[in-house]
C-alpha cells in the first residue's frame, strides 16, 4: 500500500523516500478508530500532565534520572501499557477465529490478521516480557545486594529509553504503513524483499534492533552489578535466589542477544542491499536464518522465566515463614538451565529435516531440561510444606503457577518426542503449549513479583480484594482460552489460520474466545486494583520497611527506600541476610550519617534514544538522507556527551541524617 | 587542563558505583604491547602473503593455516591487549571466557551439524542437479 505513484518526483522520492500520504491507513476503519481512540488517550494524558504542571517534574525525576528504582518502575509502566496493546491484538485474533467459519469471514481481512498475529507475538515478547523482567531486575537486583545503584546508572537509563524507541516503531506502524506479516520470527524467505516488500517488515527489523542494543546493555549492567557491588560478606552462594537467577537470565542475554543482532543484520542486507545469505537462489539457505534465529531464541525464552523462578522462590520462602528448602540445589539447577538451554535449540524445527540422529539428540536434551525445572518445583513444595502459609496475594499468583505451569511444562515434554513432534508442530498444541508456560510461569511470576515488592516500591500495599479478582480471572479465563487449544491442536488445526471451513470446530473457539474475555477482566481487574490502592493509600499504608515479615535485604531499608537506598552499607552473615538480622538482634544505626556520593540525572540517554528513533524510522521508509543525517548525530550525541563531567554529586549528612530520622519516628510509632 | 582534572576528581571520588577503577588486572608494560604488537602484525602477515603469493598448492591447506593463525591471534589480543590471564578479575575472566568458549563451539558445532544433515536430507540429491546449484 506505500508503493510510490508512479508520477511521483524524483525530489519527492529523495526527499520522502517510501513515505507518502497513501501510507496512512485512513481507508481502513478498525485502524482509525484505533488512532482515534490512542490520540483521545494521549491528548488527555497531555492535558492532565500540563494541568498538574508535571512536565519538569516528569523530565527531571524520571525521564532524566538514572536512579535503578525509578528507570525500573518505568519499565513496569512501558510493560502495562504494551500488555494493554498485545492483548487488544489476542482478543482481535479470538474474535475473529470465533466467527470466520464457513460463508462467514470475520471481520478481518487476511492481510490485517497476519500483521495482528504478528505484532501480538513481538509485543508480548519484547514489549511485554522483557521489559516486566527487566524492570523487575532493575528495582530489586541492587537493593537485594545491597548497592546504591547499578554499575552503569547512565547506560541503565539510555537502556530503557532503547527500548521504549522500539516499543514505539511498533506503534507507530500501527498509523503509519503496516506491520510485518511474517509471524514474530520472521522466517525467510516469507520475510525477503521479494515476498514481503513492503515496510512491515523493515519495522520490525529496527524496532528489534534498536530495542535489542538496550537489552544487550541492560544485560552487561546488571552481571557487573551483581559481580562487583554486593554488600561484603556475600558470597556467591549468600545471594539471594531472585539475584541468582538474574545473574544466569543477564549472562544469557549477554550470550545469546548478539546472534539475534546479526541474524537480522543478515536479513537487512538481504533487504536493503541484495545480498543472498537467505534466499532461495543464488546459494542462500532459509533453513541456517531458522538455525540461527533458534540458538537466540531458545535461550530467550529461558531469559524470560529465570527470574520468575527467583520470585517464586523469594516469595515461598517469606510466605510460608521458612527458609527455601534446597537452596543449593536451587542455585545449581538455574546454571544447569542456563547451560543447557543453549544445547535444544533444534526442538524449535524437528520436521525441517535433519533426521533421526540431530532430532534424537536434540529431544533427548530438551527432555534433560524437565529435570532441573522439576528440581526446582520440588524445592518450592517442600518449602511449603510443614511452613505457615499466608495466602497474600503473591502466594496466590505463585501457587497459581505451580498449578498452570506443570501442565505447560508436561505438554512440553510431549512435544519434545520428535514423533510426536511431527504430528504437533505449528499445530494449536503448539499455541497452547507455550502460552501455557509463558502466561503461566512468566505472567504469573510478574504478577507475584509487583504485589510482592509494590508495597516496597510505593510504601502501600495493593488492594487484596482487587487482586483476587484479577488473579480468578486470569487462572480461570487461562484454562478456557487455551485449553481447547490443545484439543484443537490434537485435531490438527494449524496456528496462524484467519478462516475456518469444518463448522464443528466453533464451539472450541467460541469457548476460547470466552477466556479470553476472562483475561481481559483480569487485566482490567488489575488495572482497578492499581487506582483503587492509590486511592486507598492512606489505609493500606506499610509503617515499617517490612510489612511481609520477608527475608531478604531489600526489605531491610525505608519503603518506599531513599534515593540511596542504604545509609550504610550492609554487612552479609547469612544467605537470608535481613532474617539473620532480624534474629541476631541488629539495631538500626540512627547517628553517624555521612554525605553520599551519587550518580546525577541527565537527558543523554532520551537524546541519543530520540536520534535513534528517526534513525530507525528513516531506515525503514528509505530516507536515506535522514538516516546519514541521524547516524551522524547520534555519534556526535555520544560523544559529546563523554565531554559532560558533571556526572555526580553529594547528598549532604543533614539530608541523610533527616530522612533517616524520619524513618526512625514511623519505626518507632510503629513499635508504639 | 580543566577538564582533566575534573576527570581526576570524579575518580578520586571513589564510592560505591565506581569501585570498578581497582580491577585488579594487571596493566601492561610498554614491552608487552610492542611484542603483542609485533606477534599481531606477523600472524597478519603470514596468512597475507599465503594467499597473495599463492605460497601453497592446496587451497584447503592455506584455508586451515589461516584458521590457525586466527586463533593464535585471537590468544594473543587476549593475552597482550586485554590483559587477560588466569587470575585477572578474581578469575572471573577466565570463568567468563571458558563459558563463551562452551557456547561458541556449542554454536559453530551445533549449526554445522544440523546444516551438514539438513542438506544431505532436504537438497538436491542427483549429481546433475548438485552440479546445476548456482
Amino acid at each position: 500500500m506505500q508503493t510510490p505513484t508512479p508520477e511521483r518526483s524524483e525530489l519527492m522520492q529523495t526527499l520522502f523516500g517510501r513515505l507518502s500520504l497513501d501510507a496512512i491507513p485512513y481507508h481502513e476503519p478498525i485502524l482509525l478508530a484505533t488512532f482515534a481512540v490512542t490520540a483521545l488517550i494521549g491528548l488527555a494524558l497531555v492535558v492532565w500532565i500540563t494541568r498538574a504542571r508535571a512536565w519538569g517534574w516528569l523530565w527531571r525525576d524520571w525521564f532524566c534520572s538514572i536512579d535503578h528504582k525509578k528507570i525500573g518502575v518505568m519499565y513496569m509502566i512501558l510493560a502495562l501499557v504494551m500488555l494493554l496493546r498485545g492483548f487488544a491484538d489476542a482478543i482481535m485474533m479470538r474474535l475473529q477465529q470465533a466467527m470466520a467459519f464457513g460463508d462467514a469471514m470475520g471481520y478481518l481481512p487476511p492481510h490485517h490478521y497476519d500483521q495482528i498475529f504478528t505484532a501480538h507475538g513481538v509485543i508480548m515478547i519484547f514489549f511485554v516480557a522483557m521489559p516486566f523482567v527487566t524492570g523487575l531486575m532493575n528495582y530489586v537486583v541492587p537493593l537485594q545486594i545491597g548497592a546504591r545503584d547499578v554499575a552503569f546508572p547512565f547506560l541503565n537509563n539510555f537502556s530503557f529509553w532503547m527500548t521504549v524507541v522500539g516499543a514505539l516503531l511498533v506503534m507507530t506502524s500501527l498509523f503509519i504503513g503496516e506491520f510485518s506479516t511474517a509471524g514474530w520470527l520472521a522466517y525467510p524467505p516469507l520475510s525477503g524483499a521479494d515476498y514481503s516488500p513492503g515496510v512491515g517488515m523493515d519495522y520490525y527489523i529496527w524496532a528489534l534492533q534498536i530495542a535489542g542494543v538496550g537489552t544487550l546493555l541492560s544485560g552487561v549492567n546488571l552481571i557487573v552489578t551483581i559481580v562487583k557491588m554486593r554488600a561484603p560478606g556475600m558470597t556467591l552462594m549468600k545471594m539471594p535466589v531472585f539475584t541468582w537467577t538474574s545473574l544466569c537470565t543477564n549472562v544469557l542475554i549477554v550470550a545469546a542477544f548478539p546472534v539475534l543482532t546479526a541474524v537480522l543484520v543478515l536479513l537487512s542486507l538481504d533487504r536493503y542491499a541484495d545480498t543472498n545469505f537467505f534466499t532461495n537462489d543464488f546459494g542462500g539457505n532459509p533453513m541456517m536464518y531458522v538455525n540461527l534465529i533458534w540458538i537466540w531464541g531458545h535461550p530467550e525464552v529461558y531469559i524470560l522465566i529465570l527470574p520468575l523462578f527467583g520470585v517464586f522462590s523469594e516469595v515461598v520462602s517469606t510466605f510460608s515463614g521458612k527458609r527455601l528448602f534446597g537452596y543449593t540445589s536451587m542455585v545449581y539447577a538455574t546454571v544447569v538451565i542456563t547451560i543447557l538451554s543453549y544445547l535444544v535449540w533444534l526442538h524449535h524445527f524437528f520436521t525441517m529435516g535433519s533426521g533421526a540422529s540431530v532430532n534424537s539428540f536434540f529431544g533427548i536434551t530438551t527432555m534433560i531440561i524437565s529435570i532441573p525445572t522439576g528440581a526446582k518445583m520440588f524445592n518450592w513444595l517442600f518449602t511449603m510444606y510443614r511452613g505457615r502459609i499466608r495466602f497474600e496475594l503473591p502466594m496466590l499468583w505463585t501457587m497459581g503457577f505451580m498449578f498452570t505451569f506443570v501442565i505447560g511444562g508436561m505438554t512440553g515434554v510431549l512435544l519434545a518426542v520428535p514423533p510426536a513432534d511431527f504430528v504437533l508442530h505449528n499445530s494449536l498444541f503448539l499455541i497452547a503449549h507455550f502460552h501455557n508456560v509463558i502466561i503461566g510461569g512468566v505472567v504469573f511470576g510478574v504478577f507475584a513479583g509487583i504485589s510482592y515488592w509494590f508495597p516496597k516500591v510505593f510504601g502501600y500495599h495493593l488492594d487484596k480484594f482487587w487482586g483476587k479478582v484479577s488473579f480468578w480471572c486470569w487462572q480461570i479465563g487461562f484454562l478456557f482460552a487455551f485449553m481447547p487449544l490443545y484439543v484443537l491442536g490434537l485435531m490438527g488445526v494449524t496456528r496462524r489460520v484467519s478462516h475456518f471451513e469444518d463448522p464443528s470446530l466453533q464451539p472450541w473457539f467460541i469457548a476460547a474466545a470466552f477466556g479470553a474475555v476472562l483475561v481481559g477482566a483480569g487485566i482490567l481487574a488489575s488495572l482497578i486494583q492499581f487506582y483503587v490502592s492509590y486511592k486507598r493509600r492512606a489505609e493500606l499504608r506499610v509503617v515499617g520497611g517490612d510489612p511481609w515479615d520477608a527475608r531478604t535485604l531489600e526489605w531491610s531499608t525505608s519503603s518506599p527506600p531513599p534515593e540511596y537506598n542504604f545509609a550504610f552499607t550492609p554487612r552479609v552473615h547469612e544467605v537470608d541476610a535481613w532474617w539473620d538480622m532480624k534474629r541476631n538482634g541488629y539495631v538500626r544505626p540512627t547517628s553517624g550519617f555521612l554525605a553520599i556520593h551519587m550518580p546525577k540525572g541527565t537527558a543523554a540517554g532520551i537524546t541519543l534514544a530520540g536520534i535513534s528513533l528517526v534513525f530507525g524510522f528513516a531506515m525503514i521508509w528509505h530516507i536515506w538522507w535522514l538516516a546519514g543525517l541521524s547516524f551522524a548525530g547520534l555519534i556526535g550525541a555520544a560523544i559529546a556527551h563523554t565531554f559532560n563531567y558533571d556526572r555526580d554529586y553529594h547528598i549532604p549528612a543533614d539530608e541523610v541524617t533527616r530522612s533517616e530520622d524520619a524513618y526512625t519516628r514511623a519505626l518507632a510509632a510503629q513499635e508504639a | 587542563m580543566s577538564s582533566a582534572n575534573a576527570h581526576n576528581h570524579h575518580e578520586a571520588l571513589v564510592h560505591g558505583h565506581d569501585e570498578h577503577h581497582d580491577d585488579g588486572a594487571a596493566h601492561g608494560s610498554f614491552k608487552s604491547y610492542m611484542i603483542g604488537f609485533l606477534l599481531s602484525v606477523l600472524l597478519t602477515a603470514i596468512p597475507f602473503w599465503l594467499v597473495m603469493g599463492e605460497v601453497l598448492p592446496s587451497k584447503l591447506a592455506t584455508t586451515a593455516i589461516i584458521l590457525g593463525f586466527a586463533l593464535v591471534q585471537i590468544v594473543v589480543h587476549m593475552v597482550f591487549f586485554l590483559h587477560m590471564n588466569t587470575s585477572s578479575e578474581g578469575g572471573w575472566n577466565m570463568l567468563a571466557l571458558i563459558f563463551t568458549l562452551v557456547l561458541v563451539v556449542i554454536t559453530l558445532a551445533g549449526s554445522l551439524w544440523v546444516m551438514f544433515h539438513m542438506n544431505a536430507n532436504m537438497m538436491p540429491a542427483s549429481v546433475h542437479e548438485m552440479r546445476n546449484l548456482p
